[in-house]
């Protein structure tokens, strides 16, 4: 039953082999099971059995909401009313959320069962799960290795069948980047089109969240509930939400797809480039045109995201202050005690890094030469898309340099860990949407393919996406011990 | 030889816009509520939520800037001010920095009958703060965040003032002007509309300012003038001590009247301004200044302006009038109800109106005579039924009391004696009873009539109209 996706478990509910309530118990029981994998923060095991017996009712009357009853783990940055909302840190190990992000409200509404809220970097600040309070969430695929982040909680619960399919959030890879090595399929909608509301900010011009998942049908599923316009959020943008199903099946003749030659060069690892080119292979079979397209600025990328996300995050969570909510420490002394003694117990080191890096890049006498010289790249680098998009449908690439790394191979490096980020920030700087798909793999870990869209055009990437599905199997594959 | 010194002076005005709910979330912006009782997730600075703009906010500083004959900035962008403090829930406060909203305006003032023009340098738009409140709380602080995310509109005028005289008189106008607008209640007890002073001395002729000190917070018109009259004072003596002027942020204290000093620039914060990625930038259309320029009242000027064309009123009377819209609304009210000669009204209203009101204390929107039972008054005086002097006794009972001019008039028997036969005989008596005066007035003194008119109104009890008397008795005596 675990192994089947949403399409497939709305049929079997609907045709009453199994119930909400048995599914929903199973999956519960997978968690326990394999909770050494440390995918989830907090499993909701009442309220997920309450949830699916409502779904249950729901389908015995004639409910056809695809989502009603299914299972599914929400990252813990999404706020849940009356749950914990931890963020991956322990400055909100105490915190329950008093209210439901919108993303979480419009799951509810499609009649999704939340069975908990999984494990991610603190404060989405991170790209192996290791930052994370809780402790690092392992690869299913070889617990020696790391998820990725941060979205690793979510990408491990789907990939080992502790969730039908999870929430994910995406500042400069955090969706794509554990999917691919995860084995799992990861969409970062458009900046805008997926509320952020109740969504726990680290860095607000970059975060989009989004559905991580087993294929590209799934992905059109759950993106469908999550996406659309929302009042609370003044950067949601207000356009209809497409049919993510009706392109699924279109045939990608003439499909023009650009391959930039600044994300395949030496950097990227031999066999992630072999393994790139049977996936572009299929397309070029499936009667697509390839075309090499150049995009000069993409190197600038990773500089001036790491200037933008922490100058954003550096006030972004200054409302942490030991005051009001989460951590505050013993017997402050003075205002000024309560302040640093609380924050300086409560945040990681990541967390810490990037607030002083942002706040070193904001002030007097620096503004200018970081924060505002990084704003130009970041409209260099969108010109550079809007170019590039304007020749070609989709844009694709690797998803990361190499395959899941070692847990603590790069911790200490800081510089290292960023840089493998290098192919998904700047989509993040671009406000466009992207996927990560599984592609194959190197060594029995999986890599990903990214593929990269227009503004709002989530519905033809999922349609790219599902076509490579029909003709490959890469996302059926299972975990070993996880089947 | 002693340096003589000249003041300048700028001012930076706090107005509380007038919305009903906060500027980025809808929480209401009622004063006087219980503590955090008005403070939703939003305003409590809760992971996870966002602002979102008030549009109300935006439509009444447009509203100001064009009335200040301002530039509209078409796009404006909101930016994060950061710093800590408890009652600053997020952390930063939401504000503009290089884009406001409002540019380069100005405002007339008029001081010792010279009109002088203020320059406006911009106005922006932000969200207040939440309170500390440190009483009954046994050495630890309380926080209410009911004021935080109030709308506030910063309105930062030019360098242009030279005196606390001029200071006052532009936020007296500035004061008025809100109020015309509807765009603040005004209140300054409530914090509606409060002022810091940037204030510095430079030798009369020299042309760069001198270095100034910003006195924070000053919250009645009366405080603005002692504390700015305060800081010179103790600038020019610092400086002719030998000393220099250091430039920091002081806190005036009415109750020992001196300012004294917060924090020197050195230990100014560096509040890392830059633009919130949570809110879109303001794009303020051609069409939507047109829009609330169509709604805009007539402003303190141009009334005034019309009450002297279309009223025949002096400077002073027509400023009087105009100086509130409450005011300026009574009064041609009660032209309108009364049909009087708009003279009768606006002597009463700038004498006897204005007189109780200040003796009780009371503004014009709490006036115990409406504008219809004043304009009953008055048309009794234009008719002839009472005296002006008889009219005051009315006018008493109007304020004590709740009867209308006519029913004062009927239930007292104050209407004046019409019949000229009987006020004939009346002065026929007076005269005969006072030759002195008589031969006083034919020697050529006029001043003796005055007091066989007295006479003449005391007989009849104040009944008699004065004009009517007067001439009658130049007829008898003279015919």
């Amino acid at each position: 039953m675990y192994n089947l996706t949403i399409a497939e478990l709305a049929k079997g509910l609907r045709a009453g082999e199994f119930s909400s309530v048995e599914l929903t118990q199973t999956y519960l029981n997978r968690i326990h099971q394999h909770s050494a994998l440390n995918a989830y923060v907090t499993v909701t095991d009442e309220l997920a059995l309450q949830q699916a017996q409502a779904a249950d009712a729901k389908i015995a009357g004639g409910d056809t909401s695809l989502l009603t009853g299914i299972p599914i783990a929400q990252k813990d940055i999404f706020c849940t009313l009356g749950v914990k909302t931890t963020c991956g840190s322990k400055m909100l190990d105490n915190f329950i959320a008093p209210y439901n992000a919108t993303v979480v409200d419009k799951l509810n509404q499609a009649g999704a069962v939340m069975l908990g809220k999984v494990n991610m970097d603190e404060f989405a600040m991170g790209s192996s799960n290791e930052t994370s309070y809780y402790g690092p969430t392992k690869n299913p695929w070889n617990t020696g290795t790391v998820p990725g982040g941060s979205s690793g909680g979510s990408a491990t619960a789907v990939a080992a069948r502790l969730a039908v399919c999870a929430t994910g959030t995406d500042t400069g890879g955090s969706i794509r980047q554990p999917a691919a090595l995860c084995g799992i399929t990861g969409l970062k909608p458009t900046y805008g089109r997926v509320s952020r509301y109740g969504m726990i900010a680290y860095a607000s011009s970059l975060d989009q969240g989004g559905p991580m998942t087993r294929n590209a049908e799934d992905a059109a599923i759950l993106l469908q509930a999550m996406a659309g316009f929302d009042d609370k959020d003044s950067t949601s943008v207000d356009q209809p939400v497409p049919d993510y199903l009706a392109d699924l099946n279109k045939p990608l003749t003439g499909l023009k797809i650009g391959l930039p030659k600044e994300f395949f060069t030496a950097d990227l690892n031999g066999d992630m480039a072999a393994t790139l080119e049977t996936a572009i292979n299929h397309y070029r079979q499936m009667g697509a045109e390839v075309k090499e397209i150049s995009m000069p600025t993409l190197k600038m990328a990773i500089p001036a995201y790491y200037v933008i996300a922490p100058a954003e995050c550096s006030a972004n969570l200054s409302r942490f202050d030991g005051v009001r909510f989460g951590y505050r420490c013993e017997n402050p002394a003075d205002l000024a005690d309560l302040y640093t003694r609380s924050r300086g117990e409560a945040f990681g080191k990541e967390v810490k890094r990037r607030i002083l890096m942002g706040t070193y890049a904001l002030s007097a006498g620096y503004y200018d030469a970081y924060y505002i010289k990084a704003q130009k790249v970041r409209r260099l680098i969108s010109d550079d898309f809007k170019n590039a998009l304007a020749e070609v449908d989709v844009i694709m690439g690797p998803v990361t340099p190499m395959p899941a790394f070692g847990i603590g191979e790069k911790l200490a490096n800081p510089i290292e860990m960023y840089l493998s980020d290098i192919y998904t920030i700047a989509i993040n700087l671009a406000g466009l949407p992207a996927m990560s798909i599984p592609a194959g793999f190197i060594n029995d870990l999986p890599v990903g393919l990214q593929i990269i869209g227009n503004y709002f055009d989530e519905a033809r990437l999922l349609n790219v996406a599902h076509q490579y599905q029909q003709v490959t199997d890469w996302h059926q594959q299972t975990p070993k011990g996880f089947e | 030889m002693t340096t003589q010194w000249e003041t300048v002076i700028g001012l930076e005005i706090h107005t509380q816009l007038a919305t009903k709910s906060k500027i980025f979330s809808g929480a209401s912006t009622a004063y006087g509520a219980e503590p955090n009782t008005q403070a939703c997730a939003v305003d409590l600075g809760l992971p996870g939520v966002l602002p979102v703009l008030n549009e109300q906010a935006v439509r009444m500083a447009v509203t100001f800037g064009l009335a200040i004959d301002a530039h509209i900035a078409p796009h404006s962008v909101f930016a994060r001010k950061n710093y800590f403090y408890p009652d600053l829930p997020k952390g930063y406060q939401i504000s503009q920095m290089d884009l406001p909203i409002v540019g380069n305006g100005h405002l007339d003032i008029e001081v010792d009958g010279e009109i002088k023009r203020i320059g406006i340098t911009r106005a922006h738009l932000e969200e207040d703060a939440g309170k500390s409140l440190h009483e009954n709380f046994h050495g630890m602080t309380g926080i209410d965040l009911n004021r935080a995310g109030t709308p506030l509109l910063e309105i930062v005028s030019e360098p242009d003032m030279r005196s606390a005289k001029e200071a006052v008189a532009y936020m007296r106008k500035l004061h008025e002007l809100v109020r015309y607008l509807e765009i603040c209640d005004g209140n300054m007890q409530e914090g509606s509309f409060r002022c810091d002073a940037n204030v510095s001395v430079r030798p009369i002729g020299q042309a760069e300012f001198g270095t100034r000190a910003e006195i924070k917070n000053i919250n009645s018109f009366k405080f603005v003038e002692k504390a700015i009259n305060h800081e010179i004072e103790r600038q020019i003596e610092v400086i002719e001590s030998g000393g220099k002027v250091v430039q920091e942020t002081r806190l005036y204290d009415a109750n020992k009247d001196e300012t004294r000093s917060m924090r020197s620039k050195e230990e100014a914060n560096d509040y890392r301004y830059f633009p919130d990625p949570d809110l879109l930038p303001v794009v303020i259309s051609d069409e939507f200044k047109e829009i609330v320029k169509a709604t805009l009242p007539e402003l303190p000027h141009a009334k005034k302006q019309r009450f002297i064309e279309q009223y025949g009123q002096d400077e002073e009377s027509a400023t009087t009038l105009t100086s509130s819209r409450e005011l300026a609304d009574f009064y041609e009210a009660v032209v309108k109800d009364s049909g009087v000669e708009a003279k009768l009204a606006s002597n009463w209203m700038t004498g006897d109106v204005l007189g109780a009101l200040n003796k009780a204390g009371l503004e014009i929107s709490q006036s115990p005579v409406s504008p219809e039972r004043l304009a009953g008054l008055l048309k009794r005086i234009a008719d002839n039924t009472i005296s002006g002097r008889t009219a005051k006794q009315v006018f008493d009972k109007l304020w004590n009391g709740t009867a209308t001019a006519d029913e004062i008039i009927e239930q007292e028997g104050l209407k004046q004696i019409t019949d000229t036969g009987a006020i004939e005989a009346i002065v026929d008596k007076v005269i005969a009873a006072n030759p002195g005066p008589v031969e006083q007035y034919l020697s050529g003194k006029d001043k003796a009539l005055m007091a066989l008119v007295g006479q003449i109104m005391k007989e009849t009890q104040g009944k008699a109209n004065p004009g009517e008397v007067n001439k009658m008795l130049i007829e008898k005596l003279k015919g």
